[in-house]
């Protein structure tokens, strides 16, 4: 035992400055994580360069090139024209690669895409600004609706856990694991060839200018249905089997048996908290496949001959036309990445615990 | 995840007892210990999904072997007087527009898928685990890295840059599609497993391998791999059911030469030939239900593995039937100790479903 105890000194401070936990929480909300932030940013402007290195590469990786097979289809075009046109398409192999690769960004950074052989020598932007609408119209809706009727219904199967809904978790599996563009062709056969209800493919009838009219507009409902649909039917079982599993782990949190024991209605528990919580890794999954809508449709695109971004690409891949090629996969590739950022966003904004633990 | 240390082994400098210990063991036993640590090692495939699962894609492996053996004709064979013949004794599943065996292709076409599938998902899984585990274990600059290159190869649309990679090839070999599909599917499984192996990377037991002086190549491939095998299967699964959708998407689309035969091929040629318009059932519908098979086979075996890493998963449906059994609702958990006590049981539980 020691005689002189130390004494006891008083901390300086104001409880009410410092505060719990929680005052420290919602302060920090209104702080912007610039840190979290930086990162993300330079992971996109990495990506961004990685991505657009490949596309300059890919191209000169190839055997064959634009021109041979332009001239291949076209007979009188003679040497120097071909010469020119390949100068045109920066094709021309007396440069350096390091200056053909300076020269490609200087390109880039002016929106210069270069020329589309396979559509008259317009150029790639305004071809590709063409068929932009449609894949996005279409998949874009297509998308959501799988979205909104998955997670809606994989949340009533996770509550209703064990009845007889569970019936659909096996049955909407099924539907994702069949090859689309079988699906696609089976939907073709039952109901555009055989009951006639909807049109093979097309965007609109032949005949039919694109306007803002109600024939116009009637008939690209008309034409959009199936591959709608199809789409619908392919994507809804993986929406529907995420939420399901991330109810059953939430719905035995202890807040929610807190929820239900202070005698709360079953509908807020289900969707106020257990729902809620549930939906977080399906609304980031939700974000990056809307990046997957400008390029995860190829098939989709070819077996509706639908115009869109998946079947120029296609369309580029067989003529060689490697400056519509290096646009497109350009375009897929930022909107993936835009696609990225929202998700980031809207999960930062969600779910507060991603700025503190990942920055 | 199983959390315990694999048992029964002497780490590096354990104290003398230890080895007394094990020195009693008989040959016998410690053969024993072998094969239920390999038992246990495979445990996420023992349940009633993965099994069925694992025997169809067993009885796939089995047709794609033994397809010169088993399948009637030869797949290229010709026969001018037998054209779009419907199934019959001698054709079982019909005959194409030029008197094909549709039954022979099929058979045939098992080869390329199971080879594609099964090798692309090899591939993917060694780069999966090679940067998910060091990525996860390291720390600092060197993980950021790893992690930066996993998110490119995941941000990266596929399909579209197979589609481009593949018309660099005149006649691309089946190795090379296989490679190219291992090349693009390997980021999610790195992710899944650096984000187990940074949690792992901080438990007792690997604290304890550390702190006893194991080399970095032990801790790895002794210590966490195990406890990663789950992981690595459900990834390694998930990755052969891509590969298998985007080979034969692939060869549907017609960028892979229709000189490989597969089930895509197949497909490829009816769409050419009309057999969708003209119902000619008997040539589309095999090939893709075969595709659907397996990818139904791989869900199965991957249905298993989640259940056996998440027991919630089975666990929560089992609890509510048996609720129900007797007479009870999961979501009324608390209303329904009440019900017991209470005598009027059946109006109070009603009248509870009532206002939810």
């Amino acid at each position: 035992m020691t005689a002189i105890q130390p004494p006891l000194t008083e901390p300086e401070v104001d409880a009410l400055e410092v505060g719990t936990t929680a005052t420290k929480a919602s302060k920090g909300r209104s702080r912007i994580p610039w840190r979290f932030l930086g990162g993300r940013a330079a992971f996109y402007l990495f990506t961004l360069w990685a991505a657009i290195t490949i596309n300059f590469f890919l191209p000169r990786l190839m055997k064959g090139d634009a021109v041979s097979a332009y001239l291949a289809r076209n007979r009188n075009v003679t040497p120097e024209a071909a010469e020119s046109l390949r100068a045109l398409l920066g094709l021309d192999t007396d440069k350096s690669l390091l200056q053909q690769y300076i020269d490609y960004w200087s390109h880039l950074l002016r929106g210069d895409l270069g020329v589309s052989l396979l559509h008259g020598l317009r150029p790639v932007t305004e071809v590709v600004g063409q068929a932009l609408p449609w894949t996005i119209g279409l998949v874009g809706f297509a998308t959501i609706v799988a979205f909104t009727i998955g997670t809606v219904g994989g949340a009533i199967i996770g509550w209703r856990r064990g009845s007889k809904l569970d019936v659909f978790i096996p049955i909407t599996t099924f539907l994702n694991t069949i090859p689309y563009f079988w699906l696609g062709m089976l939907a073709i056969a039952a109901f555009a060839v055989n009951l006639r209800w909807f049109p093979i493919g097309k965007a609109y009838g032949v005949g039919v200018k694109p306007e803002w009219s109600f024939e116009f507009i009637g008939q690209v409902i008309h034409h959009g249905t199936l591959p709608v649909l199809t789409i619908v039917v392919a994507s809804l079982g993986g929406w529907m089997l995420g939420m399901r599993n991330m109810m059953l782990t939430v719905l035995d949190e202890d807040y929610i048996t807190v929820a239900q024991a202070k005698g709360m209605p079953n509908r807020r528990v289900l969707w106020g908290y257990a729902a809620r919580n549930a939906v977080l890794p399906q609304i980031q999954s939700f974000a990056l496949s809307l990046g997957f809508v400008v390029g995860g449709t190829i098939v989709m695109e070819m077996v509706f001959s639908y115009p869109g971004i998946g079947k120029l690409l296609l369309d580029a891949t067989n003529a060689k036309d490697y400056a519509l090629m290096q646009g497109v996969f350009l375009v897929i590739t930022i909107s993936v990445l835009i696609a990225n950022v929202l998700a980031d966003i809207a999960y930062a904004f969600l779910d507060p615990r991603t700025r503190q633990t990942e920055a | 995840m199983t959390d315990k240390t694999p048992d029964g082994r002497r780490a590096a400098n354990a104290p003398e007892t230890f080895l007394l210990r094990t020195a009693t063991t008989s040959k016998g036993e410690r053969a024993a210990g072998f094969w239920a640590r390999l038992g246990a090692a495979f445990a996420m495939f023992r349940n009633g999904k993965s099994i069925t699962g694992l025997v169809i894609l067993a009885f796939f492996v089995l047709v794609a072997i033994f397809a010169d053996v088993i399948s009637p004709y030869s797949p290229t064979k010709i026969n001018p007087t037998e054209r779009l013949k419907p199934p019959s004794p001698e054709h079982w599943l019909g005959t194409t527009h030029i008197g094909e065996d549709v039954l022979s292709q099929v058979i045939h076409g098992t080869r390329g898928v199971i080879v594609v599938g099964f090798l692309a998902a090899a591939i993917a899984t060694v780069i999966a685990i090679t940067v998910g585990v060091i990525a996860g274990y390291l720390t600092g600059w060197k993980s950021e890295a790893l992690s930066a290159l996993t998110n490119v190869f995941l941000v990266i649309p596929g399909i579209p840059l197979i589609i481009v990679v593949a018309s660099i090839f005149e006649d691309p070999p089946l190795w090379a599609i296989a490679a190219v599909l291992g090349l693009i599917g390997w980021a999610w499984g790195a992710r899944v497993l650096r984000a187990q192996t940074m949690s792992l990377r901080n438990r007792d037991f690997v604290l304890a391998a550390r702190a006893n002086g194991e080399p970095l190549r032990r801790i790895i491939l002794v210590e966490m791999l195990p406890n990663l095998l789950a992981l690595i299967a459900a990834s390694f699964v998930g990755t052969v059911t891509a590969a298998i959708l985007g080979l034969t998407t692939l060869a549907y689309i017609g960028v892979i030469p229709v000189t490989a035969y597969n089930w895509g091929t197949i497909l490829n040629w009816a769409s050419a030939q009309g057999a969708f318009q003209q119902n000619q059932w008997w040539w589309y519908l095999p090939p893709g239900l075969c595709i659907a098979l397996i990818g139904v086979a791989l869900s199965l075996v991957n249905f298993g593995i989640d259940e056996y890493v998440n027991p919630r998963l089975r666990s929560a449906g089992e609890r509510a039937r048996a609720m129900r059994k007797k007479g009870l609702d999961i979501n009324d958990a608390v209303t329904a100790v009440r019900t017991d006590i209470a005598t009027p049981t059946d109006s109070a539980a009603t009248g509870e479903k009532a206002t939810a």
